[in-house]
């Protein structure tokens, strides 16, 4: 039997938290569990306005772990996500899935929190303290870290030096093969700072080093590219499911950070 | 089980129910408040079959929390009509054969119905958008389309 508490701040839900108990953000993966009769005895939610806020920050955006893929698209500040949250799932799912919900989100999902790792976002978490690399938090995802309160995101520098592709099998709607997000900053056509993000590519977002230290240091260029591309999944460990088996993963992953890359050039 | 009072507006008319503890908003409209139109396909958020719109917004009932939906405005597509009067959504649906089984109808009426209430006229495109998170088994989705976009091109009249 599931029971249902709502509290008014985050800080109160967070306390609440613990043992046997999910914190529900859109519900659109904990709904799921509650129907088929399998989520913990304990669902915590909150209702602290907040959590819905998306604030321009110095030289990015701030995301309230709860505001949804259609807020983000409807968002003036967040516009260099406009390409990510247009890919999460069908209408309904925008209207609904959160930021905060994204970074938790089983394989294959997780597409938003693909980009945001190669955005290089960090993590505020309920609580307080200095924001964590988001990148920390999705590596102890399976431990239960905390509450997520918002996620702060440095706009890139230009439009060029940030692209995201979602590979699927369905259109408009379906669920990643995988999908690749990337950060080139460039200095004088040097790339500093090459941030490669997989999504579906292992138990949870990740980042390729392979594909990075390929474009590090580098002028974006075709044989950059193919070097890049032939590193891609290095390092990787894709799972096989009903959409599409590791080896394959595997063996398109170089194909398609070209065609990314490629659109970066 | 404990149980919790819900209020919400129903297509415009205030109703209460009592909801359970984890009843999503599918089977509290269908079984709390006896709105059978939308539908429970697969419990999972991948049919569209349940979709209604809270606040003007369209979700998966299935997927929400019956108790989240206090104080909100919820539109089913039993509210579409007004007594014999049908929405010309569903005059088209009709003109173009859009609906076989008829189980994903009333949720692709709903996605529809909100995206002209947005876009008057929108695109093709526009449309397969709008309705991808609906699934139809039947008609391949052509009619479906046709339909809607002989709505937003001003062929059927209300
Ligand atoms: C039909 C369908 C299609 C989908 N397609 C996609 C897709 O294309 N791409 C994609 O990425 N996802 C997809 N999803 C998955 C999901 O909708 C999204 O990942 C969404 O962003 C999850 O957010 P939520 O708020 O609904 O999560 P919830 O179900 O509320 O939560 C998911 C997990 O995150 C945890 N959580 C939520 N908020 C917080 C917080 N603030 N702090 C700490 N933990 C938190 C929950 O405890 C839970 O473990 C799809 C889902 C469905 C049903």
């Amino acid at each position: 039997m599931t029971t249902v508490e709502t509290y008014p701040t985050l800080a109160e839900a967070a306390r609440a938290m613990g043992q046997g108990a999910a914190f529900l953000g859109g519900g659109t993966v904990v709904m799921r569990e509650v129907n088929a009769g399998t989520a913990p005895g304990r669902i915590v939610r909150t209702t602290d306005p907040s959590l819905r806020e998306i604030r321009a920050s110095g030289d990015g955006v701030t995301l309230g772990a709860g505001v949804t893929m259609a807020q983000v698209l409807a968002s003036r500040e967040a516009d260099f996500l406009h390409p990510v949250a247009r890919q999460v799932g069908g209408p309904q799912v925008r209207n609904m899935g959160t930021v905060g919900g994204n970074l938790f989100a089983p394989h294959p999902y997780g597409d938003f929190a693909v980009a945001l790792l190669a955005l290089g976002a960090r993590v505020v978490m309920a609580g307080g303290g200095s924001p964590r690399p988001l990148e920390d938090l999705l590596r102890d995802r399976g431990r239960a870290p905390g509450l997520v309160a918002a996620v702060e995101v440095p706009r890139p520098r230009d439009a060029r030096a940030f692209g995201f592709l979602k590979v699927s099998r369905v259109k408009p709607k379906g669920v990643s093969i995988m999908s690749i997000a990337a950060l080139l900053p460039r200095e004088g056509g040097t790339i500093r700072g090459a941030r490669i993000a997989w999504g579906a590519m292992g138990p949870g977002p990740m980042r390729g080093s392979g594909a990075e230290r390929a474009l590090e240091g580098q002028r974006l260029d075709a044989a950059v590219i193919a070097r890049a591309a032939a590193q891609a999944a290095e390092g990787l460990d894709p799972p096989t499911d009903a959409i599409a088996s590791a080896w394959y993963r595997r063996e398109v992953a170089g194909v398609h950070l070209k065609r990314l890359l490629e659109g970066m050039l | 089980m404990p149980l919790k009072p819900v209020t919400l507006r129903l297509n415009g008319t205030e109703r209460a129910a009592f909801a359970e503890d984890g009843q999503n908003l599918l089977d509290f409209l269908r079984r709390g408040l006896g709105d059978l139109s939308p539908k429970y396909g697969c419990g999972q958020g991948t049919c569209g079959a349940c979709t209604v719109t809270v606040d003007g917004q369209t979700q998966l009932s299935c997927l929400m929390l019956a108790e989240t939906a206090q104080g909100r405005d919820v539109r089913t597509a039993a509210g579409l009509g007004q007594g014999a009067a049908l929405d010309p959504l569903q005059e088209a649906f009709m003109e173009h054969f859009a609906a076989q089984c008829g189980y994903c109808t009333p949720g692709m009426l709903v996605s529809a119905r909100a995206l002209l209430d947005r876009n008057p006229r929108p695109s093709r495109e526009e449309v397969v958008e709008a309705i991808s998170g609906n699934l139809c088994r039947c008609t391949g989705y052509e009619p479906i389309i046709a339909a809607i976009l002989a709505v937003a091109e001003g062929r059927i009249r209300a």
